[in-house]
């Protein structure tokens, strides 16, 4: 294996607006709102950034393609900004590059902004695929949506482990309340109502065997995280956040076309990412090590199989952990302190660098009620696609 | 010997009970048929139809000893772009091939088929495949929204194997303006039905079949059985009795279970006639629409073949009743419903992708890895086996002959459906292979992971802004859950 970039890019600052239905905000506001925040945090001034990546995901909705909206928007001074985009993982797509011009001594600081605005489509969800997957595509997939995907994983995880849809539901169901009791502490949450279990398994079918509490919301947000060479990092604060692993599997097609290997009850990408970001940050046992999770939740369901591929649960009984409160806030290991996507939403650029805010902030201690006694490592884990074919980042921070 | 060689039969899944139709349109037309009438699904058209009825036609056979295909109907989705040819395409027939499209009257069934003989006659082609199929729409409350029924019916015409041999023909035609469609009407539109009753079908059906005595010094005592294209009850017992046939000795006309299918619906009532007929049977059957055809037809010692396949027969055994005439007014855009605006977003189909991409589309091809043997979809370059990875090793593959297991699945309510929820899932065919599919003609509640599957064509989307129907091709669960 390569030897990797731990240690050697620091997070100095970040920003992150408040998430919801921002009706009366357009994504040039949502920037402008991260951006100050990020720069306030850093304590640096604009001219100082070398460098910036902006992520964003549908872009018929949103600010169209390209870098030009943020380099205009924030009036940066000519320096090299470039668009990414990567699904789901959008966010962490532009974490990723931040980091990597610093640690290959390109630059010194760097900037990585992720906005989207899902809310100007005139429908519930995210927009509909379209193209987004290619024209050919178009003409042989099913019109299908993400909580269908996922919920696709559910009825798969549920056959192979013998639960009847009831047992597994209010299984999921647990996911989702615990995610919400976290969320309603957090003022930057779009949702902020504690649910109960029975609420979840009594509302309406979104994709079954997905009710609606099963899904996350939609919602326009930004999130921003500037980086730096660590020993800048230093001089600038006391308590920066050092990356300590960044990893991205993406499918091979083998998933979705060849039937000798996925069982369809996990995301091998997932997996993957995970026991490649664990090398590099030299975690030996990740259920031990792990201090905070927050991971890509879009659905109850993948976040009972990313505790699975992540090593954290064993394989078929995160349902053990899940009953018996081990990823609650109290936890052994705590998942979706914020309140994850669950209470978020999910502004696909924004929601890589909105989980970066979330550990880097727990890392430094900073998360009020919300806050987990003295962390250590804290991952992110960030996914785009479909559990059949997709694009996973794992981020591990550590102080 | 030139005759028929191989039948297929298609009847859609759904049946609306007249019943049903009288519950919600009583008030208006209190007039009411017995029985029921078989109803496209949404995602069904006269062309789905045909490709059904021709892919059941031509199980067993070689698609590519087909040399020319004909398809019939009045309902062809396309005013500019030949039906046949989508067929075809479906059909992965070889592309030297004559194909034509029949119309404008619900007698292009047998016109068809007559046609076909002709070209097998005069050694112009070895086989025919003529498909016919018909979804035609009444308005509401019309006696004709509870006549017409929708269904196809596939015949090969050929030399070998024959079932049915075709002894002779007379034809009639009359600028008889008893139903029309003009250039943008949807509906039919017709005449007082007492004179279509007494000055068509009474008169032209006997007529045609008299001709047909007269020209080659037959009578009604030579014929096993009459298959008279009459969709009303009393006359079409009325015509039989006319040219001497006793009620026993005319086939039924399959108004009460399936309805008037236009120019499928002679060639579906003589499939059931051959189904129960005997070699050395000889069959009458007589068309109507702007005069008529009359057939005569003698059954050899092959017929026993017919009873292999699933049939008329077979597909009345699959039915669901369309409890909902609302549905069915949905299902047929016939009322404007809310869709949403994901509903109206709709992609530009790209048609140079679909010509490159034909293969995988229209006739849901694949390949096959000629060095690991992997079959994969859609068509790959580079094999999917991870232990594999060859590049440029690969043979055609078809997977729309392939049963499969349901791997998963979801009933999605999110996603646009004029039918939700949008049901589909992973399929795992037998023999390898795995992709995702719409999943049809079943109910959420019924499915099961590794329930059996099949392939069927259908609409994948109609984008009407742009005039362009998707076709593709959709898992069918089937019985028994393995």
């Amino acid at each position: 294996m390569a030897e990797g970039i731990k240690d050697k890019v620091a997070v100095i600052g970040v920003g992150c607006t408040s998430f919801g239905e921002l009706w009366d905000k357009g994504p040039e506001d949502l920037m402008v709102e991260a951006f100050t925040e990020a720069l306030e945090d850093a304590g640096i001034d604009k001219k100082d950034i070398q460098a910036a990546w902006l992520g964003t995901c549908f872009d018929e909705v949103n600010v169209g393609k390209s870098a030009v909206s943020l380099a205009t928007t924030l009036k940066l001074p000519f320096i090299p900004v470039s668009r990414v985009e990567n699904f789901c993982a959008t966010g962490t797509e532009a974490f990723r590059s931040a980091c990597y011009a610093v640690a290959s001594g390109a630059c010194d600081i760097t900037l990585a902004l992720g906005a989207e605005k899902l809310k100007d489509t005139g429908y519930g969800g995210l927009p509909d695929f379209g193209a987004v997957m290619g024209t050919k595509n178009r003409l042989i997939w099913p019109n299908m949506t993400a909580p269908g995907q996922f919920a696709m994983m559910a009825t798969k995880y549920f056959d192979k482990y013998g639960l009847d849809p009831e047992e597994g539901k209010a299984t999921l169901a647990k996911i989702s309340v615990k995610s919400h009791r976290n969320g309603a502490m957090n003022p930057k949450a779009h949702l902020r109502r504690e649910i109960t279990v029975d609420q979840v398994l009594k509302a309406p079918i979104v994709a079954w065997p997905l009710g609606l509490f099963d899904c996350c919301g939609v919602s326009d947000g930004a999130a921003a995280a500037i980086v730096a060479r660590p020993d800048i990092a230093k001089k600038l604060r006391p308590d920066p956040v050092y990356v300590k692993a960044l990893q991205i599997s993406v499918s091979s097609g083998e998933e979705i076309m060849y039937s000798g290997t996925w069982d369809g009850a996990h995301v091998e990408s997932t997996y993957r990412a995970g026991a490649k970001a664990y090398q590099e940050a030299g975690v030996k046992n990740p259920r031990e090590e792990m201090s905070l999770l927050e991971v890509h939740d879009c659905f109850s369901i993948t976040e009972l199989t990313i505790y699975e591929d992540l090593q954290i649960s064993p394989r078929g009984r995160a349902r053990e952990d899940v009953e018996a409160g081990f990823y609650d806030l109290d936890g052994q290991v705590p998942c979706q302190p914020s309140g994850g996507l669950k209470c978020f939403g999910h502004p696909i650029g924004a929601t890589g660098l909105r989980m970066i805010y979330e550990v880097y902030k727990q890392l430094q201690g900073k998360c009020g009620k919300r806050q987990i006694k003295n962390p250590r490592l804290g991952l992110t884990h960030n996914m785009g696609g479909f559990p059949s074919m997709n694009i996973v980042s794992v981020c591990i921070l550590g102080n | 010997m030139v005759g028929i060689v191989s039948c297929g039969a298609y009847i859609p899944r759904y049946r609306l009970s007249r019943k049903t139709i009288a519950a919600a349109m009583g008030w208006f037309n209190p007039q009411v048929l017995p029985g029921e009438k078989a109803v496209a699904n949404y995602d069904e058209d006269s062309i789905t139809m045909a490709v059904a009825a021709g892919f059941e036609c031509l199980k067993e056979i070689s698609r590519k000893s087909i040399d020319a295909i004909y398809f019939a109907s009045t309902t062809s989705p396309y005013r500019e772009r030949q039906g046949s040819g989508i067929i075809a395409g479906a059909l992965d027939l070889r592309p030297d091939l004559r194909a034509a499209d029949l119309t404008d009257s619900v007698k292009a069934g047998t016109g068809a088929l007559l046609a076909a003989t002709d070209a097998v006659k005069a050694g112009e082609a070895g086989n025919v495949l003529v498909c016919a199929a018909d979804c035609r729409l009444g308005k509401a409350g019309s006696l004709q929204e509870q006549i017409f029924g929708d269904g196809g019916a596939a015949l090969l015409v050929g030399t070998e194997g024959v079932i049915a041999s075709l002894e002779g023909s007379y034809s009639l035609s009359f600028d008889f303006p008893d139903h029309r469609r003009a250039e943008q009407d949807r509906f039919d539109r017709s005449w007082e039905d007492r004179w279509i009753r007494d000055e068509g079908y009474l008169k032209f059906m006997p007529m045609a079949a008299r001709g047909l005595f007269g020209k080659y010094g037959l009578e009604a005592g030579d014929f096993a059985k009459a298959v008279l294209a009459c969709p009303y009850g009393r006359e079409h017992a009325s015509i039989g009795k006319q040219i001497g046939f006793p009620p026993e000795k005319v086939q039924d006309n399959m108004i009460t279970s399936v309805g008037d299918t236009g120019a499928a619906y002679p060639l579906m009532v003589l499939m059931a006639a051959l189904e129960d007929a005997k070699p050395g049977d000889r069959i009458l059957l007589v068309s109507y629409g702007n005069g008529c055809d009359a057939l005569c037809f003698r059954v050899t010692e092959e017929i026993g073949r017919v009873r292999n396949k699933k049939g008329i027969k077979g597909c009345l055994s699959v039915r669901k009743d369309l409890n909902s005439y609302q549905k069915y007014l949905a299902f047929r855009n016939m009322i404007p419903m809310e869709v949403g605006v994901r509903g109206e977003e709709i992609t530009f189909t790209q048609l140079s992708t679909l010509w490159r991409e034909r293969k995988t589309v229209l006739a849901l091809g694949g390949v096959r890895c000629k060095n690991c043997g992997t079959p994969q979809y859609p068509r790959q370059r580079v094999c999917v086996n991870p232990e594999c990875g060859a590049v440029d090793q690969m043979e055609d593959y078809s997977f729309a002959d392939k049963k499969g297991r349901l791997f998963t699945y979801t009933g999605d309510n999110l996603a646009f459906s004029i039918s939700p929820p949008a049901i589909y899932g992973i399929v795992d065919f037998d023999g390898g292979g795995r992709y995702m599919f719409d999943l049809i003609d079943c109910e959420l509640a019924d499915l099961k992971v590794g329930m059996a599957v099949e392939m069927s064509f259908r609409r994948k989307y109609a984008d009407q802004g742009r005039g362009i129907i998707g076709y593709f091709w959709k898992a069918v669960p089937t019985e028994g859950v393995i």
